[in-house]
């Protein structure tokens, strides 16, 4: 235990900002998550294989001179087509069938892509410079820097784009039509099977833009895509499924919990803080639930 | 007919069973004695297997072609059996037994990492099959009382020691504030023991001490911390993700501290992906070029490196250096016994007290290299060109230590 956070109540202050952006960054991820499971009915773990494939397609643009900033439109656009394509290829015969046959397939796209990852960009941690410097406040007793503050507002303004899409647009329209009953919808002209293609892209280009904003501000390696996954699945079982307001707030309160947690536990007991916090709340939910069923009897 | 086409079946299944029960003697075929090795040529560690196999390589062929190894009088020519370990310490273990059942390979040469070199160790030890290592530095490799494993390379625990030893130096021999983050993996708590270890020798204070998940990519909670406290000298481990993360939250925090001690600054290439953000970094390096031990076959570091550069075509990274150091130990080892008896092999490694290119070498009862000192090199800039350079030990340093590290708002 340690108390130097109440000692320098200023930290309090860096812990809450740092977990609000870092909270931001993670729910642009989990929405993504949260769609296509809410549409889907797919858990999939490669969502962080995809953030990291999308991260390297910003790095390469900086390794060709271009500001890695702009990989959030380049990106995204990438990563639609190699989300469509997957769904075409692999997901498909995924989609019906049971939820473990799903999360096996996306289990073993995870592993190829990291192996493909491997193979071609090779095993070398990479990052790449945005130069976008710091902001300080309080006397330069708290620092921001500029890149996480990009990060959030690039995920805020997705977010947005996203939840006005989903309720003006024809293809959102479908997608929530398909999301609350797919059968209705495919009867009513829908065509779901466009619907899943474009619901898998569009989760793609999400986690093709967070890849962006983690290459310019944490690092990139094959290897690192587990963290994300289990990180959105976490957040998207905190606010509920079909709930991206609730995402948001998820994220950023989960941020902030890690943060405190950090500080006060120690850095080895920040990630084991918010899994127990998890357990509390799956707790907590069963238990009010099994109030209600026993009200309905 | 019906009974010659049996006994012939079952004749032929019983040669092949005897065939794959027996090992190939291929320990020594004709002139050549065959190495073993498992690297990682495929996996996270790929990269690294890598160096290593081609360290390996270099020092193969220059053997080779300075007239092989000489045993009783007859000249020998070294060849390597490599199989991919994928970076997986249970298939590590696995070539292993297989290298010495189904290959026969009596001699063998270590993989990349002290995880996979963990997991084979055992078995060239249950073999009693010797091992040369060069990329294994977890202490823990030394304390399980292991007689067939020698490693080149200084334990983990050595790494950072003289970081601590510095700092007290350049504050007047007094005891210092430190602040560390070390990753929770077996070869960072290592670096952490010898760090302690340090403190506690020079009765410093260790005023934060975190450990940080594996999967975590983000410092900036230790390093607010560090803003808060103002240590004296800030020690961070974490193989090549936890260097690059430190780098670039330290410069965009702008943390403040005179010293700032890492390892895995060459493994990634921090000087060049993070420039001048990480000058002034002190480093802890197995090796450095710029060393000025020597040997027959490659002369010293500046010359190793421009041959290794014109044959692979990329600077030598020390993980490269040691490997092809692992090929000489044997070479004087395999002279010394004049016999290709494994065992007499062991003990002649076991008295091993050599100087090589990349450093003097001499075994602990443990088979832990105790002659070579680790090196600390800091990234100086020039220009927009950053580059490593040798401050201690004081006896190879070709650049003075530049302490305190001016503040950012100076640089």
């Amino acid at each position: 235990m340690d108390l130097l956070i109440f000692q320098i109540p200023i930290l309090m202050v860096q812990a809450s900002l740092d977990g609000i952006l870092l909270g931001t960054l993670f729910a642009l991820i989990a929405y993504g998550m949260a769609l296509q499971w809410g549409v889907m009915n797919i858990i999939n773990i490669a969502q962080g294989e995809l953030v990291i494939l999308g991260g390297y397609i910003a790095y390469f643009m900086y390794v060709a001179g271009i500001h890695p900033a702009f990989g959030v439109i380049v990106s995204p656009i990438i990563m639609y087509f190699i989300g469509w394509s997957l769904y075409k290829t692999i997901i498909f015969r995924v989609v019906d069938r049971d939820l473990f046959i799903s999360i096996l397939a996306t289990f073993g796209i995870s592993i190829l892509t990291q192996q493909l990852m491997n193979f071609i960009f090779g095993s070398d941690v990479v990052v790449a410079q945005s130069n976008f410097g710091t902001t300080f406040l309080f006397n330069y007793m708290v620092t921001l820097p500029n890149a996480k503050i990009f990060a959030a507002a690039i995920s805020i303004i997705f977010a947005v784009l996203l939840v006005l899409y989903m309720r003006r647009s024809k293809l959102g329209r479908a997608i929530r039509a398909t999301a609350q009953n797919a059968r209705a919808a495919k009867i009513l002209g829908v065509d779901t099977e466009s619907v899943y293609a474009a619901t898998f892209g569009i989760n793609a280009a999400l986690c093709g833009v967070a890849g962006s904003l983690i290459a310019i501000t944490f690092t990139l390696h094959p290897y690192v895509g587990l963290p994300y996954t289990v990180r959105s699945f976490m957040i998207v079982i905190v606010a509920g499924l079909g709930n991206l307001p609730g995402v948001a707030l998820s994220g950023m309160g989960l941020g902030v919990f890690e943060e405190f947690s950090d500080y006060i536990f120690g850095t080895e007991f920040r990630i084991a803080a918010v899994f127990l916090l998890l357990v509390l709340i799956l707790v907590y939910r069963r238990f009010k639930l099994s109030r209600k069923r026993e009200y309905l009897k | 007919m019906d009974l010659i086409k049996k006994t012939l079946s079952i004749l032929s299944v019983f040669i092949f069973s005897i065939a794959l029960a027996l090992p190939s003697n291929a320990k020594v075929e004709g002139d050549t004695i065959i190495l073993g090795a498992a690297v990682s040529l495929t996996g996270k560690y790929s990269t690294n297997g890598e160096h290593t196999k081609n360290g390996y390589n270099m020092a193969v062929d220059r053997i080779n072609d300075m007239g092989g190894v000489t045993v009783g009088g007859k000249s020998y020519k070294f060849d390597i059996i490599y199989y991919d370990d994928e970076s997986d310490s249970s298939r590590a273990a696995q070539l292993a037994e297989r290298l010495i059942k189904q290959d026969g390979v009596h001699y063998m040469l270590g993989p990349y990492s002290s995880g996979l070199t963990k997991a084979m160790a055992p078995v060239t030890e249950e073999n009693k099959i010797p091992m040369v290592e060069a990329n294994g530095a977890s202490r823990s490799l030394f304390t399980k009382g292991y007689k067939y494993l020698f490693a080149v390379l200084s334990a983990a625990n050595q790494y950072l020691e003289v970081a601590i030893d510095l700092a007290v130096e350049k504050n007047g021999g007094n005891p210092v504030n430190i602040a560390m983050a070390f990753e929770q993996d077996a070869f960072s708590q290592d670096v952490r023991i010898g760090v302690v270890e340090a403190a506690e020798r020079t009765g410093s204070t260790i005023t934060i001490d975190d450990k940080l998940p594996k999967e975590l990519n983000d410092m900036a909670a230790t390093l607010a911390k560090v803003k808060a406290t103002k240590p004296d000298v800030l020690v961070v481990s974490g193989h090549s993700k936890g260097a690059l993360t430190a780098i670039r939250q330290i410069s965009e925090m702008q943390v403040d501290v005179p010293m700032l001690a890492m390892t895995h600054c060459d493994a990634s290439k921090l000087a060049k992906q993070h420039g001048k953000n990480s000058e002034y970094a002190l480093c802890a390096a197995q090796w450095h070029k710029t060393l000025s031990y020597s040997d027959e076959f490659f002369g010293d570091g500046a010359q190793y490196d421009k041959e290794f550069t014109e044959i692979y075509g990329y600077a030598p990274p020390y993980q490269a250096a040691e490997s092809s150091a692992a090929l000489l130990v044997y070479k004087a080892a395999f002279e010394k016994a004049d016999s290709l008896d494994k065992d007499k092999i062991r003990d002649a490694l076991a008295q091993t007290d050599m100087q090589t290119f990349y450093g003097n070498i001499k075994f602990s009862d443990t088979g832990q290299n105790i002659a070579k000192p680790m090196v600390l090199f800091q990234v100086r800039c020039e220009g927009d060109v950053c580059a490593n350079r040798v401050v201690a030990p004081t006896k190879w340093a070709s650049h003075e230590l530049v302490h305190p590290i001016p503040s950012w708002s100076s640089r």
